[in-house]
């Protein structure tokens, strides 16, 4: 009974697989040629960049917004070549550097890891339906975070703790992965289910021990993910993670294609897969995990944004990566600033990316007739 | 003659339980074209999944070159073998070009890209086994004998000395069938040394110098194709009563099964199908 279930089930699953592939190919199409989708994509960020800067509940001029960031550049030139003298407020300085700046790059480099790390792992696992979080690292995280503030361990401590239980539980994962010796991947993906339903049960064990008037919402609070707080202490603590992570994968980039078509073909075509494996979960964890322990969890982001840069510049990973790089950067943006305008108080990240994230996936399954429904 | 691969005294076990095959020797020279038979399941998957390098031998040795395969690395073992691994699906959209392009990675170094150079020899491959028409299609909406095509152009594209073909011929229709068949051959006549398995013993009369009949986890026959495929050894193979006879027509050995039970063609000229069906002698069962 339960293999019939198995066999279902993995019916089930590949043909959803195949479903959301065929209809990302043929949106694909539809949008026109890869060389369009690049230059839209270079030219978005860093018009959302500096768009980002004049939205939030404090109003800064928008002129000052700018003046504010060029002075800095432009003050090194010679006082007769070109000066900016202050014309803003020394409130509207702040905002800008102190509040808003370390936020939207923690938006950039947040949005663009978790959707390389995803991007990556959808190769790995040959699934489109796979995110970031599949060997368990957020559920590690958030448990990691939980602890921290139920124990009233300071900000810096409960980051630290969330980052270091998030290499826990992907590091359990794996080796529980190696105990058997079926197939790699997807054996690792049962192991990472088996591991964050584990560390799921440890966050609600600790949400229910903790105390309801002010523990419990701030654990709540942090599962849900914020970028509000970021300060460039937070960023200076995972941009050394994030640059060698994204670099190395950046590098082996074309080779994820082998691994994308096939686990012996690529060993054929000369390529270690066990090492190749080794290489993207330690960097996609790597990335994952900073981003959880300064953001708290955003699901979606990784699962969605592959699929818009496929529709965009096509299956291979040599531009694909850097695609989801740059979009995923747009689209981390894009849900920070709704956070920040759509109601007076703060919607929490996690909230917004679900609930863009899933009607944009329910469009993509319904671009072609599925087998099972 | 120069041997390009020797195979000696090998065996294969997955566990500790049962071996797979063992005590299989043969050698492969220059333009030879292998063709191993068997009946289903009795490891003619494995064997080549060793070949490839992609399974370590239990027992004995695989020499390419007069070099054991276990000191050589997985890049280099691939820049002399190209594997075709039987047909599977393909989840991501892959173009048929950057398919095909897969196969220079033994080529390039770890942290580098294709260049021009290799998508001129992707585009090489492609025109050899023609399927240039396709080359822009995603490889998931091809046809069955496209993508098998498009799988023997990334062998190629790795520029191989032996091609190794798992059973290239499942699931394709008839002239598909006989179109791969016709593009081996060629390669084979181009300088390129060929293993495959087939399920159909008149493809060894089609394309293969060398047959080897794989049964009970060994070779149970290996020689001219001639000798091997008889009467006899496929009827000891796949327990079915088979004629081999000389086709003036086609200028070559042909293999026809015999018919159990009984006839329905009805013909007109042949009389005795007419109506009532009749049994045909030398009846297998």
């Amino acid at each position: 009974m339960t293999e019939r279930i198995m066999t279902i089930s993995s019916a089930w699953i590949s043909s959803a697989v195949t479903s959301v592939a065929g209809a990302t190919a043929q949106l694909r199409s539809t949008l026109g040629k890869p060389v369009v989708g690049t230059v839209l994509i270079y030219c978005l960020l860093p018009l959302l960049f500096v768009v980002s800067l004049f939205i939030g509940r404090y109003d800064v001029v928008p002129m000052h917004v700018i003046e504010l960031l060029a002075a800095p550049v432009v003050n090194l030139l010679p006082e007769e070549i070109a000066h900016i003298y202050p014309v803003w407020t020394a409130a509207e300085e702040n905002v800008i550097y102190q509040i808003r700046l370390p936020r939207v790059v923690a938006a950039v480099l947040v949005g663009a890891g978790l959707s390389m790390a995803g991007a990556a792992y959808q190769g790995l696992f040959k699934n489109p339906l796979v995110s970031p979080d599949i060997l368990g690292v957020a559920s590690g995280a958030g448990f990691g975070a939980a602890l921290a503030i139920l124990l009233s361990w300071n900000m810096a401590m409960i980051q630290i703790s969330a980052f270091g239980f998030g290499i826990l539980a992907v590091t359990i994962t794996y080796l529980l992965s190696r105990f058997y010796r079926t197939t790699p991947t997807l054996i690792l993906v049962l192991s990472g289910i088996i591991v964050a339903a584990f560390f799921t049960a440890l966050i609600s064990l600790t949400k229910y021990v903790a105390d309801p008037y002010e523990k419990l919402p701030a654990i709540t609070f942090w599962l849900m993910g914020s970028l509000a707080s970021v300060r460039y202490s937070d960023l200076l603590m995972i941009v050394p993670f994030f640059l060698a992570a994204t670099v190395a994968l950046l590098l082996i980039r074309w080779r994820i294609n082998l691994l994308a078509v096939g686990d012996d073909e690529a060993r054929a075509l000369g390529i270690d897969t066990k090492r190749m494996a080794q290489v993207i979960i330690l960097c996609s964890t790597l990335i994952t995990a900073s981003a959880v322990c300064i953001a708290g969890i955003i699901g979606w982001v990784g699962l969605v944004v592959p699929h818009l840069g496929r529709m965009l510049v096509g299956p291979d990973y040599s531009k694909l990566l850097p695609a989801c790089l740059l979009l995923g950067a747009c689209y981390m943006l894009i849900i920070d600033d709704l956070a920040r305008m759509l109601t007076s108080a703060e919607i929490p990240l996690g909230i917004l990316t679900a609930i863009i994230g899933a009607p944009f996936f329910a469009y993509l399954l319904s671009r072609r007739s599925v087998g099972w429904i | 003659m120069d041997m390009i691969l020797d195979v000696q005294q090998a065996g294969f076990r997955y566990d500790l339980k049962q071996m797979i095959f063992s005590e299989i020797s043969f050698s492969l020279a220059e333009q030879e074209v292998l063709c191993i038979l068997g009946p289903n399941g009795i490891g003619k998957s494995t064997l080549i999944r060793c070949l490839a390098n992609l399974n370590p031998l239990c027992a004995g040795s695989i020499r390419l070159h007069d070099r054991d395969v276990r000191s050589l690395n997985h890049r280099d073992v691939a820049k002399i073998v190209g594997y075709v691994p039987q047909a599977h699906e393909i989840v991501f959209p892959f173009p048929v070009r950057e398919f095909v392009l897969m196969g220079r990675a033994p080529h390039l170094e770890l942290f580098s890209s294709p260049g021009k150079d290799d998508f001129a020899k992707a585009d090489e491959a492609i025109d050899l086994v023609g399927i240039r028409k396709i080359a822009d299609k995603p490889v998931n909406e091809i046809s069955g004998g496209e993508y098998q095509l498009a799988m023997i152009a990334r062998a190629l594209a790795q520029e191989p000395e032996v091609l190794l073909l798992d059973e290239p011929t499942s699931h394709l229709d008839f002239g598909n069938q006989i179109r791969v068949l016709e593009i081996i051959d060629r390669l084979a006549s181009n300088g390129l040394s060929v293993i495959m398995s087939s399920h159909f013993p008149d493809h060894a009369f089609l394309t293969s110098n060398n047959v080897a009949i794989m049964q009970h986890g060994s070779f149970m026959a290996y020689g001219l194709a001639e000798d091997v495929v008889t009467e006899e050894n496929l009827k000891q193979t796949y327990g079915v009563e088979v004629s081999i006879t000389y086709s003036h027509d086609v200028e070559r050995q042909v293999c026809v099964p015999h018919k159990s039970g009984q006839c329905r063609c009805r013909d007109p000229h042949h009389p005795e199908c007419l109506g009532a069906p009749v049994i045909v002698a030398n009846t297998a069962k």
